[in-house]
């Protein structure tokens, strides 16, 4: 018997189309208006061609804010990935200890973001910070507010801290998966630990590993409220990421005809990378090895 | 209802109605003649709305580089543009 589609569904999205076309596609169309203008009011704007997008892709300052953020984005993925799947192996299998690590793993991912900024502002503190205060007395100085490289390690220690439990429950859910006769076929054949993670372990956490590897990419690519509390950007540009070189143009400078080339350069960026993640996550499961 | 506030400017409307226009003709032409999916060069399985996403991103990208490289006479970016759409549409 021939399937037909149900073509009334259509009628069931039709509220979600509104909301995002309200919340999403307006915006984004009066973002692509304002890409072409010099606003200087409301009523007051001239037409300026593509001069915007020119001006954003000489923009040297954009070009290090954009390298700064692949940058920041790659050191998270290396250490937060390993190390959150690292923490998973060594997690509890059984009894209560699971839902203690499960609770203690969630805390930081439940803090507000700007209040994590906030936290370790006070935490780095060389003068009154629990790490700051205990850093410098190591004679070792420190100060996240004055030293570019002190600034980034505190960053990367604030985004690990916060995210990494993420990676923790994802792949902890893919190790409780895993049925035992894999573990008791391998303990047959003489299998090591080693062998166990490469061969059993790893291959069935392919599909959550991928996801968080997503996720981490995107949120970190997209990082505004932590890094913008911490450091304000700073010191100089050293932590300037494209959000924060963003709002500095719009909301800093009311630079909106540039802000909205930027804009849309951003978002082109992360629309294609979302698209190869979902491709890639589709492949999950299915067999394909591309 | 006034759209000032949106800012409009022809070469935009334009723009955006050419976008509409094209997902109207991608729209009906589902209706009409549901798309399959297929592997192309890609490796991928694209259906028809895949190829145009493509066609759509990929002319950004090709747009921002003319801009970026060859200077702001975009009119060779938009002949680029339809060759690589029409390439994603034939072999993607």
């Amino acid at each position: 018997m021939e399937k037909r589609e149900n073509q009334k569904a259509w009628l069931m999205i039709l509220p979600v189309v509104v909301v995002v076309a309200f919340s999403a596609i307006i915006p984004l169309m009066t973002v692509v208006n304002y890409s072409v203008q010099d606003i200087f009011g409301p009523n007051d704007r001239v037409f300026v061609g593509a001069d915007w997008f020119l001006a954003v892709l000489n923009d040297r300052r954009l070009h290090e804010a954009l390298l700064r953020q692949f940058l920041f984005s790659a050191l998270v993925l290396v250490i937060e990935v390993p190390l959150g799947v690292l923490i998973a192996l060594a997690m509890p299998r059984k009894g209560i200890a699971v839902s203690f690590s499960l609770v203690l793993l969630a805390l930081p991912l439940l803090i507000p973001w700007n209040v994590i900024g906030t936290i370790w502002i006070i935490f780095t503190r060389p003068d009154i910070g629990l790490l700051g205060h205990t850093i410098n007395s190591l004679g070792i100085s420190f100060d996240h507010t004055a030293s570019p490289f002190d600034a980034w390690i505190t960053l990367m220690l604030m985004e690990v801290w916060h995210w990494t439990p993420l990676v923790v429950l994802l792949a902890y859910a893919g190790l409780k998966a895993i049925p035992d006769a894999y573990y008791q076929a391998a303990r047959i054949d003489g299998a090591s630990a080693w062998d166990v993670f490469r061969y059993i372990q790893l291959p069935k956490m392919r599909g959550v590993l991928t996801i968080a590897i997503l996720l981490r990419f995107m949120d970190s690519f997209l990082i505004y409220a932590e890094p913008f509390v911490l450091t304000g950007g700073g010191p100089g540009n050293s932590t300037t990421f494209l959000s924060i070189y963003l709002v500095k143009l719009a909301v800093g400078q009311f630079d909106l005809g540039h802000a909205a080339a930027f804009s849309i350069i951003y978002f082109l960026i992360v629309l294609l990378f979302s698209w190869i993640f979902y491709q890639a996550l589709n492949t999950i499961g299915t067999g394909d090895r591309r | 209802m006034s759209l000032s506030w949106m800012a409009w400017t022809w070469p935009t409307a334009v723009f955006f109605l050419a976008i509409a226009a094209i997902l109207t003709v991608m729209g009906v032409l589902h209706a009409l003649h549901p798309s399959v999916a297929r592997v192309g060069f890609l490796g991928i399985a694209t259906q028809r709305g895949d190829r145009l996403f493509l066609s759509l991103l990929g002319s950004a990208f090709i747009t921002l580089a003319w801009l970026g490289l060859v200077g702001p006479n975009l009119w060779w970016a938009l002949v680029v543009s339809l060759v690589y759409a029409a390439a994603m549409f034939r072999w993607a």
